[in-house]
């Protein structure tokens, strides 16, 4: 492996053009720059010679990987070897909806990367523009104390950056942030990586310790930032002030990775109403605020997805109004899940809470 | 004609009166509560009877839209454990409320207006002590302050 000047993109690169020269897998998902613009964006390639376009340590994330990885196998399980280069939220959400039963693991080899964070996807461009966009800056995240303010708030408050349950986990983390190492994690990993000629590697020291400091300070980041959250939204005063500027788009809900309807209930008939309805409402109100049911359907999509919010932030960064949901549907939705034990993205094996239960428990008395 | 531009107001001097939303589960509270009006007894005609097929049904949007339109207080009665007719509605339901509440809760709602029990289709008089109970705790919170925000 060579050091290149951007650093592990190039070590990376050759790793993923391995697996497809040596027949490991069909096709690969992973970031890549997109001819003629700025945006850098997932994509399915079957064909070594357009790595060269690869940026497997995109630092932005215009969508969540596990939506895309549900479209593929939600209609029919992939049939050919497919390895997708993900971040540790992509993961999560993958996980969450193999459980609601949109998406298929099947001949799906998970290669996750460890992640220092992501720019929103405006934010991303402007750095490009203003020639800001290096990997060497990127990196000084990996080794530095403190992680880059413009990172989305998502990312600054992640406190499991490093991906699990993957095949192969690529890291970055201890490491001369040159030569990234590889490790197999399944039996699966294993193959692939002997198959692409690559040693796996053991973990360090180094590395346990560069994790151990990384996740300590999101730690506390998450903490004080779910603590002042709390005091944000307490009551329907508050609450309302924060949704003030709420359009009823509703991109929060169709970024989601984990909101899944194919028609959501707000979207559906059951709000087309007569225009008499509305003048009766308003006549008992004195006034009522057009679109309505803003607060209904944000309180509604938590009680809906909270239990498997990942914490990936696509509702946030799809906002057109720049609200903070990020840190809205986080906070509650994290300890909502406390209530059932529950964390979402986990384990596979755990089941999705409102879909079980226990003989025992949660007495209304 | 200038309809007053205020949410509904209550007199002064007249005791505060709760509007309870009950959504009951036809095979065992809403016969409970049939049981109550052939035995005669009396309970508060707070409640607003909604009868579905389970507890199981009730989603918590219907659950919020109550509250968000002034209900005072929402109860959710279901079967006993065990004795769900569809064999799972009332546990997915005691989960659905839970989940719930600590929303509620973690966005300083008054949780305490929302209610969750088992009556069984036997059990007219427990019914009428349910309603009674739950009057009461209503009186207790006052008006829901939902009533105050018209743009909710």
């Amino acid at each position: 492996m060579t050091a290149s000047g951007d650093g592990p993109t190039e070590n990376i690169v050759k790793f993923l053009g391995a697996l497809l020269d040596k027949n490991c897998v069909d096709a690969l998902l992973v970031p890549m720059k997109q001819p003629g613009g700025e945006g850098v964006v997932q994509s399915l390639v079957s064909h070594k010679n357009m790595l060269k376009n690869a940026r497997p340590m995109a630092f932005d994330m215009p969508v969540n990987s596990g939506t895309i990885i549900s479209d593929m196998t939600k209609v029919a399980p992939s049939s050919r070897m497919l390895a997708v280069v993900v971040k540790s939220c992509e993961i999560r959400a993958l996980i969450e909806l193999v459980k609601l039963k949109q998406a298929s693991l099947d001949n799906i080899v998970i290669i996750g990367v460890d992640c220092p964070g992501t720019y929103s996807v405006n934010q991303f461009i402007q750095m490009v523009k203003d020639g800001q966009s290096h990997m060497s800056e990127y990196l000084n995240n990996v080794a530095g104390e403190k992680d880059d303010e413009d990172m989305r708030e998502a990312c600054l408050v992640c406190e499991r950056p490093i991906p699990e349950n993957t095949d192969i986990t690529i890291g970055i983390y201890g490491t001369d942030l040159k030569t990234p190492i590889f490790f197999a994690n399944t039996e699966t990993g294993k193959e692939v990586l002997a198959k692409a000629g690559i040693k796996p590697a053991e973990e360090s020291q180094e590395r346990k310790q560069a994790i151990s400091v990384l996740e300590k300070r999101r730690l506390e980041a998450w903490n004080t930032l779910s603590d002042a959250t709390k005091s944000q939204v307490a009551g329907i005063g508050n609450l309302l002030a924060f949704f003030d500027s709420c359009i009823n788009c509703h991109n929060c809900m169709d970024v989601c990775p984990v909101c899944y309807c194919r028609e959501c209930f707000f979207d559906s008939p059951t709000f087309e109403y007569e225009s008499d309805k509305y003048l009766s409402w308003a006549k008992r109100k004195g006034a009522i605020k057009m679109p309505r049911d803003t607060i209904l359907f944000h309180l509604t999509r938590l009680n809906h997805m909270s239990t498997s919010c990942v914490g990936c932030g696509m509702c946030e960064q799809a906002c057109p109004s720049n609200i903070a949901l990020l840190r809205f549907y986080k906070t509650v939705g994290y300890k909502a899940q406390k209530v059932f034990d529950y964390v979402a993205g986990r384990s596979i094996e755990e089941a999705l809470p409102l879909l079980t239960f226990r003989e025992d428990e949660l007495d209304p008395k | 004609m200038m309809t007053e531009a205020k949410t509904e107001e209550r007199s002064a001097t007249s005791e505060f009166e709760p509007k309870i939303v009950g959504f009951l589960c036809k095979w065992c509270s809403s016969s409970a509560a049939d049981l109550a009006g052939t035995s005669r007894i009396k309970y508060p005609p707070n409640i607003r009877i909604i009868r579905l097929m389970c507890s199981g049904s009730v989603d918590s949007v219907y659950i919020i839209k109550a509250l968000m339109e002034g209900a005072d207080g929402v109860l959710v009665a279901g079967c006993h454990p065990g004795d769900c007719h569809y064999l799972e509605g009332n546990y997915k339901a005691r989960r659905r409320v839970a989940l719930l509440k600590d929303i509620m809760d973690s966005l300083g709602l008054e949780n305490e207006r929302i209610r969750i029990t088992w009556i069984g289709a036997d059990e007219g008089r427990k019914f009428a002590e349910t309603i009674e109970n739950m009057t009461e705790e209503m009186k207790k919170l006052g008006p829901n302050p939902f009533k105050n925000y018209w743009s909710l």
